[in-house]
């Protein structure tokens, strides 16, 4: 179902001929519109409601913390997006963000004159190398991503475990610059969104422009068919992977700047939010559709539901109650708002023909 | 076909070997269940404060879990303390602290003979059993940290009593914000039971004449969890804009909320006192965050209860209330009821003291 109604999006936002484009065109604009359209209305919502309970909930300081919070997420969601229009998985990144962050901070204290640029291009490396172990596994074994990774994950955090043998390493470990660039803010914007959104920016517009983007959708479309059509499959999977690893490893060492306490369990758990802040967004879980402009609106969703729900002062115990439920809405939203649509191009092609 | 058939046949000798195993360690539970009760009885029984500690005592240390630095730490105290008794150290333990996962390392423990098992329980039933069978084999158990119920051990060494730390850290805040104001508490999660008793107790703490001026307005949860500690340490800066001051008595809270502070607007101005290693607010002293905070030495608890251990496989104590005994540099301690060992008042730290701790 889901196949086939992000199918005829995609060829139709792929393609658009001269002549039937006008009225076509409009539609596709339309329901990209209603996509990400949804996802801030909610959020409009959402500050709404926490704003008339607390109006110092849109304080400076504020927006700033919002802003700085949803930054790691947004990256990784990035690279989870790029993943899952290629009908895969990717569930390791959790813990190469926590292998990373743990590197970053082994590299300060071994050489506690690095300068940051270096410790940030070393973590994205490290993070490439992870992401080419799943691309190059899941290429070798043939076995579906999400088993591979679901491996990988276990088997990265025990190099962590076994790297950290307990240890923790410190804000007053790392120098004063690397830390300063996890809350810095350029023009009153924290300097980690930023970095988060010249990432969403280069996967958007790779995605959108770049034959080789478009061929990511195709092949999570229908992979059989996307290889016969002379998509180089294998290659370009190899390739997402490689990427959200990367990307992984940058949000491992934003993580060492934000936070400065790491241990070997940091970023546990993170790869559920990751996919679920990819699904509020829109991808869909089964491939062949979906917008990183999307996925980081989830993060950002995902992580102001986090801050309301602490400025509300929700009952703890119902707070994890309450996500799940913001997940669901959102994703029945979203459910709804597809099937709608694809009712609609059937009538419409019943008829244009 | 064949080679199918001779793979079921093995599968139903692996089943009944399994079996007759499986029958096997119940008769062992039995045995050891009445060994048990001789082992209580013993523990009634005299202690001689004169004898002296063994050598070669074989003292093995089964943290929560292992990748833990605040297990690391405590361990290797422990580690110091076997050292200087000649004993043999051994640290074992499972890398996540879930509640059933301590108990393979116990009975392998048992079976290897140890003579001391000094153990930091995740749950305190699901190791009772494992415990009370390593205890039949001639183990003595000493706990420290976190206790199991009292009948599986015979020592619980406590960093520090539940009232001695609402004691501590009411006083902290009181004397960073002058003595009135609004207070919050960040704590772990919202069912950690000694997270649970310690707030509690601070609430009595308040109600006493000298602390009349401060309010505490709420309590919050940050899971141990850094990204949560942080939107909740913003959510209760947002929520009560007169709050003057943070207790967090949890490790990971204190050190998120001592980043997210200096890093805000409310640098220096709202104060945070909890409970954290030196290590990690070594950078929040000195940039001027926080201004004291206290822990126990993790290291001396470690240091202690293998001294505890050593005194009771030497029969110096056996764990009745009023035994005394030597536990090296840190000097003599007393049992007190249910077999609890306190280790002290925590240790306060500031600027002109924290460059003296590394752990």
């Amino acid at each position: 179902m889901s196949l086939t109604d992000t199918g005829v999006t995609e060829r139709i936002a792929n393609t658009s001929p001269p002549d039937a484009g006008r009225p076509r065109r409009r539609l596709t604009e339309r329901l990209l519109a209603v996509r990400e359209l949804s996802l801030l209305l909610a959020l409009g919502a959402l500050i709404l409601v926490t704003m008339l309970h607390n109006d110092r909930f849109l304080s400076s300081q504020s927006i700033k913390d919002l802003l700085l919070g949803c930054a790691i997420l947004v990256i990784l969601a990035v690279g989870q997006t790029l993943v899952i229009i290629t009908r895969n998985v990717d569930l390791s990144v959790g813990s190469i963000l926590g292998l990373v962050a743990f590197a970053t901070g082994e590299l300060f204290l071994a050489a506690p004159g690095t300068p940051w640029p270096a410790a940030l291009l070393l973590g994205v490396a490290l993070g490439a190398v992870c992401g080419a172990v799943n691309g190059g596994l899941i290429a070798v074994a043939k076995v579906p991503a999400l088993v591979i990774t679901l491996g990988t994950l276990y088997a990265f955090r025990g190099i962590d475990y076994y790297w950290a043998a307990g240890q923790q390493i410190n804000a007053a470990d790392m120098p004063r610059s690397f830390l300063r660039l996890g809350n810095q803010t350029l023009l009153g914007v924290p300097v980690l969104f930023l970095v988060a959104l010249v990432v969403v920016a280069a996967a958007g517009f790779y995605l959108h422009s770049y034959r080789s983007g478009r061929e990511l959708y195709a092949i999570g479309s229908e992979p059989a068919a996307a290889r016969l059509s002379g998509v180089p499959v294998g290659r370009r999977v190899f390739a997402v992977f490689v990427a959200s690893g990367a990307l992984a490893g940058l949000a491992g060492v934003l993580y060492a700047a934000r936070f400065g306490t790491l241990d070997a369990a940091a970023g546990t758990g993170l790869e559920l939010q990751v996919v679920a802040a990819a699904v509020v967004g829109g991808v869909a879980i089964f491939g062949g559709s979906g917008s990183v402009f999307g996925a980081a609106l989830g993060a950002v969703l995902l992580t102001t539901i986090g801050s309301s729900l602490a400025v509300l002062r929700i009952d703890p115990f119902w707070q994890q109650a309450v996500v799940g439920a913001l997940i669901l809405a959102a994703i029945g939203l979203d459910r709804l708002l597809a099937a709608r649509m694809a009712a609609r191009l059937r009538g419409r092609s019943a008829r244009g023909a | 076909m064949f080679t199918s058939r001779r793979l079921r046949l093995g599968a139903t000798a692996l089943t009944l070997t399994a079996l007759v195993l499986g029958s096997a360690g119940c008769g062992g539970t039995t045995r050891e269940n009445s060994g048990t009760d001789a082992g209580g009885a013993q523990a009634s029984g005299a202690a001689n404060p004169d004898a002296p500690i063994k050598e070669g005592l074989k003292i093995a240390f089964l943290p929560k879990q292992v990748n833990n630095p605040y297990f690391t730490t405590a361990d290797n105290g422990g580690k110091e303390a076997v050292t200087e008794v000649k004993g043999e150290f051994k640290e074992v333990g499972p890398s996540e602290a879930s509640a059933s996962s301590q108990v393979s390392y116990i009975n392998t423990l048992s079976q290897q003979g140890m003579d001391v098992i000094v153990t930091s329980a995740n749950d305190p039933n699901a190791i009772c059993g494992a415990l009370n069978q390593a205890k039949a084999a001639g183990a003595k158990i000493v706990t420290f940290d976190s206790d199991t119920k009292p009948e599986c051990r015979q020592i619980f060494v406590n960093q520090v009593t539940a009232q001695g730390i609402a004691e501590n850290q009411v006083k902290l805040i009181s004397e960073q914000i002058g003595g009135e104001g609004e207070i919050a508490i960040l704590s772990a999660t919202a069912n950690a039971t000694n997270q649970n008793a310690w707030i509690e107790l601070m609430k009595q703490e308040l109600k006493k004449p000298e602390y009349s001026k401060i309010k505490l307005v709420t309590v919050a949860y940050g899971n141990d969890d850094d990204q949560k500690s942080f939107q909740e340490t913003q959510g209760l800066l947002q929520s009560y804009p007169n709050l003057k001051g943070i207790i967090s008595p949890t490790t990971v809270g204190v050190a998120a909320a001592a980043r997210y502070l200096s890093g805000s607007q409310y640098k220096g101005k709202v104060k945070l006192t909890g409970l954290g290693t030196p290590n990690q607010m070594r950078e929040y002293v000195k940039d001027g965050t926080v201004d004291a905070f206290a822990l126990w030495s993790p290291a001396d608890l470690g240091y202690l209860a293998a001294y505890a251990g050593a005194a009771l496989a030497s029969g110096q104590i056996t764990g009745a209330e009023g035994d005394k005994f030597k536990a090296g540099k840190l000097g003599e301690f007393t049992v007190g009821k249910d077999g609890v060992v306190v280790l002290g008042p925590p240790t306060v730290f500031d600027k002109n003291n924290i460059d003296q701790f590394q752990f």
